[in-house]
């Protein structure tokens, strides 16, 4: 059958089974939006910004573990989209991308609304493509989802040129990739697991260190059972929060900078580090001389270019997480929980005499406990995004996580105005849950726009903007390391916040009392709208505990005291 | 700091357009040394061969393979160590017709060369050899006043 290029790109998505893309149009994707127009396929949703469509179907991916789609022009529909392309390339975060493209006869002229997309995009995506013709685009699409879904996930960039999408060729989706230079390992070696099983068997203070690989390998609840089966001690990245539920008691929360006492302690004291999907980075490691300096590493990775990348390791195993703690969890039956009884009882301790907490107050509103009263009433049935800074921090620090993907952060790239567009994605992929979306004053207005997108299309995201005036992390690293020069971080001025999500025709509130946030909150979920929930909130608190930049992990500030 | 071993690596890719920045771009953007980088399609297949002659410690050594690898279009890079490999790149010279011929022949002539041209007013000599007996060579030359030197990257193979 012939179609025409754009045909193509619908009839690919529809056999991909996407049910929504995130979009913008513009000159270049005029073809594909006429195809989009005829569909009955899958919806699209118009974002106000092109990045904000990187980001929602980010959210989604993100929220669901399918691959999220976006599409933008060419030029600054592009440019734009850059910030979320790698967002999620920081993350291994699935998605395909399609850009459009000036006419190839008009490539590399300067053409009106023409950049090197491939060129800017290459650091920033797993792989991307220029189409020279429609007929190598069934290919093209069909790779690009194989790309972005297997192995370590990442975003896929699919260029394509005006005339491409109007040229018609034959249409034939394959159903099965063969690339001969791609082909992501599965199984782990079995003799090396072999060795990580006598390493873990002998170890007196093994640890098992969680990353974001856990959720992109669908490895959950098989780690789940093995955790049980072992009680091996537990810390997760930001990225792998929720891969226990809060209340584990094998759970010592999240580990590096804003990391648990008893983590990071545990992190320093134990003798095998059990590293799953997760990558050594700096926020994570603080001093890395000091890092894990009397553990053995095991490291368990589906990227190969992940091991030995930061640390030396002793065990490498190249695989799929899922199918690597499939295979382990046999070779444990017959260990010993017993055995490391001590360990337990020591790391146990360190979360007695340094719980994480907070001085609550009568008189104003502390950011955490919004986070933990918000927690408290709907942690079984929601899904949890974050913009970047405090807010961040202290959701991760105290969310009582249940479920795997309830967490929906901007890790690596710690992208500001991530939160809302990707909250906007996570409830169109989970429409029966209700997704809050902790932020602040400065990280919402980054992306403040997409409150129209949200009130059109009826997704009903609760924004909660933990207000505190500041640039808040920024704000605190001043207070910290600057002498409390305050340089630019103050941001008193600020827009009404209930004024402006009134003008989109949303919902605002605005409260500074603990019982106005409840009525709020009750009545945001009630209501079934899209909202802001302005809290005002203490100014001057910090995340704590805190491990300084290059700090060790055992040297952690836990009060902070003004000279 | 840290101990640099030199290191040639081979990269066999598929020929489609763009491989080029991607290699160059990952090192870039990596910040790892490339002394030298050669690249042509191997004939009759869909792929090319690259040859790259780069620098640094072991575990930037190791990083530089395993990214090489995780690029989409790479199929197979080799790391030569030892002798179990041969390397040779080339060197052309633009010297003053005056300088002495048998001379300049002879030089060339050890270092697996010859004169390649003799022109009205330059003779242009050509050697081909491992890296570091080019250098020698482009040493030895100096004392002939060379106008113009043009040094390819290496290529290699296994034995």
């Amino acid at each position: 059958m012939e179609l025409t290029g754009s045909s193509m790109v619908i009839e690919a998505l529809n056999q991909e089974s996407v049910d929504v893309i995130f979009g913008y149009p513009g000159g270049a994707v005029l073809n594909i939006y006429d195809e989009i127009y005829k569909q009955n396929y899958f919806k699209h949703i118009l974002t106000r910004h092109e990045q904000a469509a990187i980001h929602a179907a980010d959210g989604y991916a993100r929220a669901s573990g399918k691959v999220g789609v976006a599409i933008v022009t060419s030029g600054p529909g592009f440019t734009n989209a850059v910030t979320g392309l790698a967002t999620a390339y920081t993350d291994s975060i699935p998605m395909v991308v399609i850009s459009g493209q000036v006419p190839t006869s008009l490539i590399g002229t300067d053409g009106f609304q023409e950049i090197d997309a491939v060129g800017i995009s290459r650091p920033c995506t797993k792989h991307n493509y220029l189409v020279r013709t429609a007929s190598e685009l069934p290919r093209i699409l069909k790779e690009a989802f194989y790309i972005a879904s297997t192995g370590r996930p990442g975003p896929v960039l699919v260029d394509i040129p005006k005339d491409v999408s109007a040229e018609l060729a034959e249409f034939n989706y394959p159903k099965e990739v063969h690339m001969a230079t791609y082909k992501p390992k599965i199984k782990g070696n079995p003799r090396q697991l072999k060795k990580a099983v006598e390493a873990i068997k002998s170890a007196e203070k093994p640890l098992f260190y969680v990353g974001g690989g856990l959720l992109a390998s669908d490895g959950v609840a098989s780690f789940r059972e093995l955790v049980a089966q072992t009680h091996i001690p537990v810390v997760e990245t930001l990225m792998a929060r929720g891969s226990l539920r809060h209340d584990d008691p094998s759970l010592l929360g999240m580990l590096g900078m804003h990391g648990t006492y008893a983590s990071n302690m545990a992190m320093s004291e134990t003798d095998l580090i059990i590293a799953l999907g997760a990558r050594f980075d700096d926020r994570v490691t603080g001093k890395l001389s000091e890092f894990g300096k009397n553990a053995e590493i095991i490291h368990v990775d589906v990227d190969p270019s992940s091991i030995g990348k930061i640390v030396d390791v002793d065990y490498p195993i190249v695989g799929d997480l899922r199918s690597v703690i499939e295979d382990l969890a046999p070779l444990l039956k017959d260990y010993e929980p017993s055995s490391i009884e001590e360990w337990i009882k020591r790391l146990e301790n360190y979360n007695k005499i340094h719980p994480l907490g907070y001085q609550d107050s009568k008189t104003t509103i502390k950011p955490q406990w919004v986070i933990e009263k918000v927690g408290q009433m709907y942690k079984e049935e929601c899904v949890v995004v974050t913009d970047v800074g405090q807010h961040q921090m202290w959701t991760a620090q105290f969310f009582p996580f249940v479920n795997k993907r309830q967490l929906v952060t901007s890790g690596g790239l710690g992208t500001m105005g991530f939160g809302f567009p990707a909250a906007i994605g996570a409830q169109k992929a989970m429409q029966d849950k209700i997704v809050f979306n902790f932020t602040g004053d400065g990280s919402i207005q980054m992306n403040s726009q997409e409150m129209m997108t949200a009130v059109i299309e009826k997704v009903p995201v609760i924004n909660i903007i933990l207000n505190n005036n500041y640039l808040g992390m920024v704000r605190q690293w001043q207070t910290f390391f600057y002498e409390d020069r305050l340089s630019e971080t103050n941001l008193e001025a600020q827009p009404d916040f209930v004024k402006l999500a009134e003008a989109y025709g949303a919902i605002g509130y605005r409260v500074d009392t603990k019982e106005d946030f409840e009525k709020a909150l009750t009545d945001a979920v009630a209501k079934k709208m899209p909202c802001f929930i302005d809290v005002v909130v203490d100014r001057d608190e910090n995340v704590l505990p805190m491990v300084p930049a290059g700090g060790t992990l055992y040297n952690m500030i836990l009060e902070y005291k003004d000279q | 700091m840290s101990n640099t071993i030199r290191r040639v690596i081979s990269v066999v890719t598929v020929n489609e357009h763009g491989v080029l920045s991607r290699i160059a771009g990952l090192f870039a953007g990596r910040g790892y040394n490339i002394e030298s980088l050669t690249v042509a399609p191997i004939p009759e297949t869909e792929y090319s061969h690259f040859t790259i002659d780069t620098e640094g410690d072991k575990k930037v050594l190791e990083q530089i393979v395993k990214q090489l690898h995780k690029l989409i279009p790479v199929l197979r890079v080799t790391e030569h160590a030892g002798d179990e490999y041969v390397e040779k790149e080339m060197a052309l010279v633009k010297l003053p017709i005056a300088e002495s011929l048998s001379d300049i022949d002879a030089l060339a002539r050890s270092y697996n060369g010859c004169i390649a041209n003799v022109g009205e007013d330059y003779i242009i000599a050509m050697v081909t050899d491992s890296s570091s007996r080019v250098r020698n060579f482009l040493k030895a030359i100096k004392k002939y006043n060379p106008k113009e030197i043009a040094r390819s990257g290496v290529v290699a193979i296994e034995r």
